[in-house]
Order: structure tokens, then sequence, then C-alpha cells
């Protein structure tokens, strides 16, 4: 097991208009991306509860040309009003840089 | 190497937003390798509901002016037209006549007489209700539904412009264009789009030049040159020392979108699926591939609208006994804090809220952190008082004061005085604003929610008593 901060070389969020928040994961490597992209903590059910959204609403998105995966939810509610804490949405990808990762090779 | 392409139209995009700085070097540079044209955009949701809500500007007028400033000189001295979008940050009427005026002033001061187009987009929140009841709303996901009073509860509303009005003012005679709400790829689009470059190419080439630099690979040496022929197009970094290569261009349909593939504009869809990015030199890449499928014409709308009012204070605790305990400290205070204002204030405050967000502990997330994390040296605790009006609002402060400032871990101990910045520590902060819509409008014509009118800069100086 490794976590997404380990294999990772850069993972970001931002606002993807005022209604979603889209986060890329880039790979350390082709080796990382092959070996950690599909990891069942990379998939829809896993993703939907740490960001806790519906699975029918995350789009999941692999690009094996830039070892990127990349997945986008809705918010909870539009960006701004009285409760906001993050109005760019860029802090939102911390919650994906500890999970640890099952291999997908053997 | 692939060979470079021939007979296009070049686009100088000289920065990612009107105000967030222009390199003079840069349009000397992207003028003598044959710009056809200069673009970019001035404007964003990014930034929060407050911009469309008031229809202030984000940067400061002198940033957008300086950045103008020299796009008006480079404008005049190559005789190129100047496109400029969603300008004064949201794109509605008052900003967009915020950036008149400061071209205006700039064509005095420095003697320049261009004709300027201004592309107006707000629209009346009665008339897109009336339209909503006529059917032609459409929700966008993951809005699932069409409110006809979603539209009348705006403060104000802008439609997205597609290209065609920036056509429609270059062949009157522009010179310059100053759009209202516009999405980012249709300003740069339009130059080549009007001169019969591929649409495909022409829309793939203004979604990757939308943010100047973003997609080079050093984002802060300025902006690039879009190359855009039939079939494919060319990126370009202006600075002579930086470098696009075929992984920063691909990687910047990451950027800000949900879907990286497929983008959904105005006329149509940008369907980049089937894209292949090339290194034609050491720093230009070249793309192929791309699509545009036509659809029926829509424009998103943004609406925005002011809600409750805030103030709030700020403390400074560095108390180690409350630092070890900060999730229970901070529930027992936000406990008391309520109970304080009901207590004094009653039925004056129907709906409030209070919000306590200790920075440097889990106020970004808002999540509770369990042990065995250490303690934080000190946290910055934000109060947050939210009610009706702002009277309201800082008279909860103001009774939420000596809890903020005295609130012990727990009752047997002695009174600790936490550390205020600020003499009084309540700031008024206003009002919050909200995003109301995410839906698109049916229309038959372009054009038909837009307004234009023709304006000669410099021509009729008119100095009284004279």
């Amino acid at each position: 097991m490794s976590k997404v901060s380990e294999v990772c070389r850069h993972v970001r969020s931002k606002n993807a208009g005022p209604f979603w928040i889209t986060v890329d994961v880039f790979f350390r490597d082709r080796a990382a991306f092959e070996r950690y992209a599909e990891s069942p903590e990379l998939q829809v059910p896993a993703i939907a509860a740490l960001f806790d959204v519906d699975e029918d609403s995350i789009k999941r998105f692999v690009l094996p040309n830039l070892q990127v995966l990349k997945v986008s939810y809705p918010r909870k509610r539009p960006q701004g009003g009285a409760l906001e804490r993050d109005m760019h949405g860029g802090q939102q990808y911390l919650r994906l840089l500890d999970v640890e990762l099952s291999s997908m090779l053997a | 190497m692939t060979s470079r392409l021939v007979d296009t139209v070049n686009i100088l995009v000289p920065t990612g937003a009107l105000g967030a700085g222009v390199r003079e070097a840069d349009l000397t540079a992207g003028v003598a390798a044959g710009a056809h044209g200069i673009a970019c955009d001035a404007g964003s949701t990014d930034s929060g509901p407050a911009y469309l809500a008031t229809g202030q500007s984000k940067y400061a007028r002198d940033s957008v002016k300086s950045d103008l400033a020299i796009l008006m000189r480079a404008q005049a001295a190559a005789g190129i037209p100047l496109l400029i979008g969603s300008c004064g940050t949201s794109g509605c009427d008052d900003a967009l006549d915020w950036v008149r005026d400061i071209a205006l002033e700039i064509a005095l001061e420095e003697g320049l007489h261009p004709r300027i187009a201004l592309l107006y987009s707000e629209q009346r929140p009665s008339t897109m209700m009336a339209l909503a009841e006529q059917g032609r709303m459409e929700p966008l996901a993951p809005v699932a539904t069409v409110d006809p009073a979603a539209f009348s509860a705006c403060d104000r509303i802008v439609a997205l412009m597609g290209p065609e009005p920036y056509m429609a003012a270059i062949e009157a005679g522009a010179d310059i264009v100053l759009g209202g709400r516009t999405t980012d790829t249709a300003v740069l689009a339009a130059l080549p789009l009007l001169r019969g470059m591929g649409v495909g190419a022409s829309w793939h080439a203004g979604k990757i030049a939308e943010c100047g630099g973003q997609c080079t690979l050093n984002p802060r040496a300025g902006g690039v040159m879009i190359r855009v022929g039939r079939d494919a197009f060319e990126v370009e970094p202006l600075d002579p020392d930086n470098r696009c290569l075929p992984s920063t261009v691909s990687a910047h349909m990451l950027y800000e979108n949900s879907d990286p593939f497929f983008l959904y504009e105005p006329g149509g869809m940008l369907d980049v699926s089937q894209a292949e990015y090339h290194a034609a030199t050491d720093r230009v890449v070249q793309v192929t591939g791309s699509r545009f499928i036509s659809r029926p014409y829509t424009m998103k709308l943004e609406g925005a609208a002011a809600g409750d009012y805030q103030t709030v204070m700020l403390v400074g605790i560095q108390d180690r006994a409350v630092l070890a305990e900060i999730d229970r400290f901070i529930a027992q205070m936000h406990a008391y804090m309520v109970h304080r204002v009901k207590e004094t204030m009653g039925d004056r405050v129907a709906e409030f809220d209070i919000s306590l967000r200790p920075y440097g502990w889990n106020a970004v997330s808002g999540d509770l952190i369990g042990p065995p994390l250490p303690a934080p040296r000190e946290i910055g605790l934000l109060f947050i008082a939210t009610a009706a009006t702002q009277e309201l609002a800082t008279q909860i402060a103001k009774t939420c004061n000596p809890v903020l400032f005295h609130m012990p871990l727990d009752v047997d101990r002695e009174l600790p005085s936490f550390a205020f910045p600020f003499s009084p520590p309540e700031m008024e902060r206003g009002r919050a604003f909200e995003f109301k819509l995410n839906h698109v409008v049916h229309v038959d014509q372009p054009d038909e929610l837009v307004r234009v009118s023709l304006i000669n800069a410099g021509a009729s100086v008119h100095v009284q008593g004279q």
C-alpha cells in the first residue's frame, strides 16, 4: 500500500464553475499510473464516500497520455454564500493525499 | 518534427485576465511575429459571486488601466483588432461601462482614436423569468429544475456570449471590442472564425490559450500566440525563453474543467477526445483532430444576489490547555454564544448563524480531527455572525465578544484573556453573496439577447470654456 501523496508528483483541486469541484491527480510516472490509477480506492464508490457526494454525480476520467486521474463532483452548495470555507475549491484535494492505494499489479 | 502550418490567423493572447499583468515586450514580440489580432478575457466567476452581484471589478482600477493602455497602444501601432471579453470581472453592464470609461481615459491621455464596440449581455431578471415560463430555459447539472422564481431572485444576471457579436463588431469596423460576459474561448476564437479558419481548431485554440501562459512550462512568463489554420493550430509562448510542450498544452484541458474532452459552448460542443498534440519545435506545439459539433444555440446564464449580512472577529489563542482540546473548547463556546444571543436579544433575532473557524486547526475543511494529532502552537479563531441586517450581525458579535475573549476550557479555571489584534475587534463585512443560476437559455439568434453600441474614442474632446 502507498499513499496518494507518495505516488503522485502533483495533486490539485479547483472550481470548475460555481457548481463543481474538479480534482486532478498527476501520477509520478508511468509505472505509478499503471499500478494505482485503477485502484479500488480511486474508483467512483470510494471517491463518493471520501467527498460525501452521490456516486451518480461523479465524473471520472483516466488520461494515460498525461498519467492523470481526474474526478469532478458537484458542490454541496454553490460557491459563495454565508457558509463557504474554500471559495476557489483549491484546498479540497487534501482529502485524497493520505488515502492508501492498493496496487493493481502483482 | 511536424511541418509548420501556413496561412494561419494569429491571435496574440497577452494575459489570462486583463488586470492580472501584461508585458509590453510580449506585445512587441507578438506583433513582430505576425499577430492578426489581440484578444483576452477580463473576467470569471472563479473569485465568487460578489463581483456579479455588486458589479464591482476584482482587479484594481490602476492594474486594469495599466494593462489596457499597453494593449491599446499596441492595437493602434499595429492596426489590428483588440478584443476583450467579460469586462470588469462579471461582464455585467456596470462593469463593462467601468472598463469603457478607462479605455476612453487612456485614449485621451495617449492621443488615440479607436472605434470601440461595446457588447452588453446583462439580462433583466423579469425578462429571464418570462423566458423561463415560456420553456426556453434548461437546467445544467447538478441543478435539475427550472424555477422561474430563481431568476427574479437575482440582483444581476448575465448571459455568456459566443463569438458572433465580436465577429459582427469587427466587420462593422471596430478597432476595439469590449464585451460583457462571454465564454473565454469565444473571445479568442472570434477572429479565426471570422477569417474562415477551421471551426474545431479555432475553438480548441481559444480554450488552450484562455489563461494566457497557463498552457506553457512557466505560467508566470507572460502570454502566448495561437496560430489557427484550417485543420490544426499551433501555440507558442511570447517569451522566447518559455516553452510549450505537448504535455503542458494538453494538460490545460484539465484546468477548471469538469470534463477534459467535451466543452459546451454557445452554438455547439468542442470535442477534443481525438485531438493530438505534437511538438512542432522544442517550444511550439501543434494540435490536430479538434472537432466542433453544432448544436442548438444556447447561452449560459450566471445570476447572483446579495444574502444576509456578516460581522466577523478574529482572536489569537496560544493557551496550551485550550489547544490540547480545541474541538471540545469550540463546541462549548459555540453553545454558550448561541445561548447568550437568545437570552439577551430574544425575538429580535429569529434567525442567525454563528460560525467558529479555528485557523491552524480545521477551519478550511470543517472536519473534526481526532487525536493523536499534536496540538498546534497557536490558532486564529475566526468568529462569523450572519443575520438579516448588519446591525443585528454586529449586535450578535458584541454579545459574543466577552465569550470569545474570556471563555475558559472548564468552569473551575481562571478566566483567560485571548489575543485580539484590533480594537474594536468586530469588523462589519457587509453581505454574503450567492450564485443563483446554473441554466442555459435557448435563443433564435446569437445576438438576440445582446445590445451593441459603437463609440469613437478621443474624437470629440470638448474642453469647457475654450
